[in-house]
């Protein structure tokens, strides 16, 4: 009977987990459709912006980010100093994310190909489309792999320039210019909220 | 008098170029990193970061503006245009760093765009299927020899830079770049210094009207502009050195291990 039970548990779990992982190349083509069909609908921008952010909620590590964006100055933190750093950040990301995305029209971004890093870790390429004001622009997106049924972005690497790299010197610079003081990062964080 | 300039020069360059011969890409790659390179004279690069930025909103950004405006043919021409005269720097630079194969393809790339290209206006090569071109400067040939990039520099009018950047770009004025030499350095009767000039005020439009929204954007959603700027310069420079389209490793995976 546990033999039976065993069988049956081990065949459960290898079919759903096959059945549920997602290739990262999929989820980005998947999340970049998501996001462009939104983006080329005719509501406001206002709607947009808000739809936006639950496409990010959902397809972004924004906790993740927001730790790595923090540096070294995360290990000094408080668990409520962590705590309102977490839900500061997210509400920084979330504004500036859909902000910088509102502006395009119907983007057109093609998946290309993918590299694996390692188990946690895959490049997924892509070229956005160019148009008559723009050149043709390549994005590299680092999706995080540890758990294949919910692979996350954790950075975009557009032109070979990181965007998670960029906000974690801009970070740097904000508290090198406080004495490291977290709630001057907080009182920034908190003004770009607004 | 001579001799105290040369001892200044070679003691600020020993004081902010960190010498040494690079072993491998690694080392180039280590010593190019935006997080190794320091800025020395923040005051004075924020001083100058603001005066630009001045310039932008005054000059730079309206002229842009109209530019963006023209037929995309236009715009096109005016870039290939620019691209193919910056193949006189690009050559020398692929000699002085040992890559002979891709100075042959730019020389080709250069007397093609040049004749069939109508002066460089269209890009003939690529429609015969040259491959992309690359960009490389005095700079850049410091950094494949081993040179470190010494301090971060936001110049006035110019822009970021770094110690090496800056100093190399004395290069051009001594030679090194044969559009300089016939149209300011030497009197021929072909070409003005206004040829030149307008030529690099050009470059510096097109490069802003092609980044327009992306700086627009840039400026609104930063905490702090500055450090966004000279983060993404300093990542520029690193790929455009190592010359690949190979992905560089942009994350330490330590700085994720806690909340995995």
């Amino acid at each position: 009977m546990i033999k039976k039970i065993f069988a049956f548990t081990l065949i459960f779990f290898t079919i759903t987990t096959n059945l549920f992982s997602i290739e990262p190349d999929v989820f980005v083509q998947s999340t970049v459709n998501r996001a462009s069909k939104l983006l080329s609908d005719n509501i406001s921008k206002e709607e947009k912006v808000k739809q936006l952010k639950l496409i990010a909620k959902d397809t972004v590590d924004i906790k993740g980010i927001g730790f790595y964006t923090l540096g070294s100055a995360r290990k000094t933190l408080n668990d409520e100093q962590k705590s309102k750093y977490s839900k500061l950040f997210e509400e920084y990301f979330l504004k500036s994310f859909s902000s910088r995305l509102a502006e395009y029209t119907n983007p057109e971004i093609n998946v290309n190909g993918k590299e694996k890093l390692s188990e946690k870790y895959t490049i997924v390429t892509s070229v956005l489309k160019g148009t008559s004001e723009r050149p043709e622009i390549k994005i590299d997106w680092r999706i995080y792999t540890k758990d294949l049924d919910k692979p996350l972005i954790r950075d975009l690497i557009i032109e070979g320039l990181s965007l998670a790299r960029t906000q974690k010197e801009e970070f740097n610079s904000v508290l090198q210019s406080n004495d490291g003081d977290i709630n001057a990062l907080f009182k920034t964080l908190e003004e770009f909220v607004k | 008098m001579l001799k105290k300039i040369t001892v200044i020069l070679i003691t600020t360059l020993t004081l902010t170029l960190n010498v040494n011969a690079a072993s491998d890409g690694d080392l180039v790659l280590k010593k190019n990193d935006p997080a190794e390179i320091k800025d020395c004279s923040e005051g004075f690069n924020r001083a100058s970061f603001s005066l630009n930025q001045g310039l932008d909103k005054a000059i730079f950004k309206p002229v842009a503006k109209v530019y963006r405006s023209l037929p995309s043919p236009i715009k096109a021409g005016t870039s290939n245009f620019l691209d193919n005269i910056s193949n006189l720097m690009t050559i020398p630079n692929n000699l002085l760093q040992g890559e002979f194969k891709k100075a042959g393809v730019n020389t080709g790339r250069f007397v093609i765009n040049t004749t069939i290209g109508i002066l460089g206006l269209a890009d003939a090569a690529e429609a015969m299927g040259f491959a992309k071109y690359e960009k490389e400067d005095y700079g850049q040939t410091l950094a494949v020899a081993g040179i470190g990039p010494g301090c971060y520099l936001v110049l006035p009018i110019l822009g970021p830079s770094t110690a090496r950047d800056t100093v190399s770009s004395v290069a051009n004025f001594m030679g090194g770049d044969a559009w300089y030499n016939v149209t300011v350095k030497n009197d021929t009767q072909y070409f003005r210094d206004f040829d030149y000039y307008s030529s690099k005020a050009t470059s510096g439009v097109d490069f802003r009207a092609k980044n327009y929204n992306s700086i627009e954007n840039l400026e609104k959603n930063s905490l702090d502009f500055y450090a966004s700027v000279k983060s993404l310069y300093l990542q520029d420079r690193q790929q455009k050195i190592l010359n690949t389209s190979k992905i560089i490793d942009t994350q330490n995976d330590s700085d994720w291990e806690e909340f995995n």
